[in-house]
């Protein structure tokens, strides 16, 4: 083939792949110009203060559904972090023959399970059982979204430490369950806490596993056995509902749920950058 | 998790030895315990589920899949239009997400210059950040308008001969439906695709340099070729995702159950009509018939992520996780 013409071929692709990227990302600096446009005017101290105004009065916040929020991923951490965590020890460490693999598919597949058939089963699970929606359900819901992440980032951050550290903690006669609890761990945990950190990001943002389980709320927190507010749960009410003052809290607090987001997620990157330089 | 590297001298101690081997031996069961929650986890929706479906799987058999009548008056339930909204708002979301999304990868991870990878690869997984409820917002207020005033009656006048751009522009609709999801998975593609490029040993590129190809040519021979299977694994995850996407697609999509040819027209989607209306379904039948819905969704799903996770799998390995 004449050269020339491949020379061509050859910027063209590359320019081509290039306006790809660009493409990709562009949504990503449009919506958050939009949100900061039409959001930030709505945010002032009552968003975050007050709880929602009954319907056609204008004003109020979305104290509660911040509040719900920050109730519902924290119990669901706690629910799912240190199960995920603890098989992502058994998914690097185990010598089994088939349930490491069989787990670790399941990850894999639990993490492509939509969210909203979780909330069908968790409905089943917890809701019908105890007769009403609840924030343990919606928090159970989030957990079991969470757990596979956590378990496959925490079983690739026990696989970097380093095998001559497990070595040396076995020869100085340590049992097995020590040298994870003492040393693997420990070394691994920049890396495991950002895969928690990620997790908690994704989870802060999802609605629909708690559409049927926490269900929404337009007040306080009554309660782990009561109906909560959430964040993602309100904007969708509000985005969908037919009042302006509603389409403004919206888009405030899709503005203030993205912001949360990108720090978690930030913070979660930056911290994982500097370990894993550090550990090679 | 052996106990072989235990001290030279343990054998010694038998008690000391039978002291250490009963802690591992409760610490690997506790291990155990909980990775056969997950396992339990998947299993038990599965089984849950399959239970609490049963009423609807006897009373309507296979008709839930062939008929399109979706009526809970009359407790008459077929699913037609909501597969047919599933299938076709995915199928948009991939024609425009599959070369966007593996083109950006070949960028990032074989042709743009090393210092610009960083960020735009933080960008693109910045957007697999977003939450799905956000993109719904700004589909509903931003996109949908835009769509309705500029860019459908454009399609209409200019390619209004095919039954695709036919119909009123309300915006909202299947069109808005994919080009939403299409948004939302091509970070995935990009994510995948690029850990899978990467994972494509350097003999490959050196073996077609060294032979005189350029950087497009080693991308397209040397590269490209060893990594489809892996390229595909990408595309089936993103598939996955955009089958069971939910609140954006419910939030644009005009939740109609139709099936209707025209891009323009509202349409429905299985997880959409399960957001909508499990709470307030009010007959066990009807409940049964949108557990059913989720059920179909669900094993849908586990294949087409079991099949992409081994596809990626055969590239880059098991353990060569993809973050997400």
């Amino acid at each position: 083939m004449n050269p020339r013409r491949r020379r061509l071929v050859n910027r063209l692709m590359s320019t081509l792949s290039a306006v790809a990227a660009v493409a990709t990302i562009l949504p990503l600096l449009l919506i958050f110009a939009f949100l900061l446009y039409q959001g930030a005017s709505a945010i002032n101290i009552d968003f975050f203060t007050r709880l929602p105004k009954p319907v056609g009065e204008v004003g109020g916040g979305m104290a509660n559904a911040i509040v719900g929020s920050i109730i519902l991923v924290g119990l669901a951490a706690v629910l799912g972090v240190p199960l995920g965590v603890l098989t992502g020890v058994y998914l690097a460490e185990s010598r089994d023959s088939r349930l490491p693999w069989t787990a670790r598919f399941l990850a894999d597949v639990l993490n492509g399970v939509p969210s909203i058939v979780i909330g069908l089963f968790v409905y089943a699970l917890l809701v019908l059982p105890m007769r009403r929606f609840s924030a343990l359900a919606g928090a159970a819901a989030l957990a079991m979204i969470m757990l596979p992440i956590v378990a496959r980032t925490s079983e690739e951050m026990v696989r970097l430490v380093p095998a001559s550290l497990r070595e040396a903690a076995l020869a100085l006669g340590l049992p097995q369950w020590k040298v994870v609890l003492r040393v693997v761990l420990p070394t691994a945990r920049a890396g495991i806490v950002t895969g928690v950190m990620v997790a908690l990001a994704r989870v802060a943002g999802e609605t629909a596993p708690l559409l049927f389980t926490a269900f929404g709320n337009r007040f306080w927190h009554q309660g782990m056995d009561q109906p909560i507010a959430a964040l993602p749960l309100q904007i969708f009410a509000y985005a969908i509902a037919p009042y302006d003052d509603w389409h403004r809290q919206a888009w405030a607090g899709a503005l203030v749920l993205i912001v949360l987001v990108f720090l978690v997620s930030l913070t979660a990157r930056l911290a994982t950058r500097r370990r894993v330089g550090a550990m090679r | 998790m052996t106990t072989a590297t235990l001290p030279a001298r343990a054998a010694d101690f038998p008690r000391a030895r039978a002291v250490l081997a009963r802690g591992d031996r409760w610490f690997l069961r506790v291990l155990r315990g909980a990775a056969l929650t997950l396992v339990a986890v998947v299993l038990g929706i599965f089984l849950e589920m399959s239970v609490s479906a049963w009423p609807a799987v006897r009373a309507f058999g296979v008709r839930f899949l062939t008929t399109s009548t979706w009526d809970p008056v009359a407790e008459t339930f077929g699913a037609v239009p909501f597969l047919y909204g599933t299938l076709l708002s995915s199928l948009l979301a991939l024609a425009v997400a599959v070369p966007l999304g593996i083109a950006a990868a070949i960028f990032l991870a074989e042709l743009a210059p090393t210092w610009l990878r960083g960020p735009i690869n933080f960008l693109t997984e910045m957007v697999a950040a977003v939450p799905s409820v956000v993109f719904g917002l700004w589909g509903i207020f931003v996109l949908a308008p835009l769509l309705r005033t500029w860019i459908q009656p454009a399609l209409g006048s200019t390619l209004g001969f095919l039954p695709l751009f036919q119909g009123p522009p309300y915006g909202v609709g299947m069109l808005a439906a994919g080009i939403i999801l299409a948004i939302m998975i091509v970070p995935y593609i990009t994510a995948v695709s690029r850990e899978v490029l990467l994972a494509v040993p350097n003999t490959q590129r050196e073996a077609a340099l060294a032979i005189g190809a350029t950087r497009w040519e080693t991308t397209r021979m040397a590269v490209l070729r060893y990594a489809r299977p892996g390229l595909v694994g990408a595309v089936l995850l993103a598939l996955g995702r955009a089958l069971g996407e939910t609140m954006a697609v419910t939030m644009v999509i005009g939740n109609r159950p139709e099936v209707a040819v025209s891009l323009f027209a509202p349409g429905y989607t299985m997880a959409s009509v399960i957001a909508n209306e499990f709470a307030e379904a009010t007959s066990d039948l009807y409940l049964a018939a949108l557990v059913e819905m989720g059920l179909l969704l669900f094993v849908v799903t586990v294949i087409v992520n079991g099949l992409a996770r081994l596809l990626v799998w055969r590239v880059g390995g098991p353990v060569k996780q993809v973050r997400e």
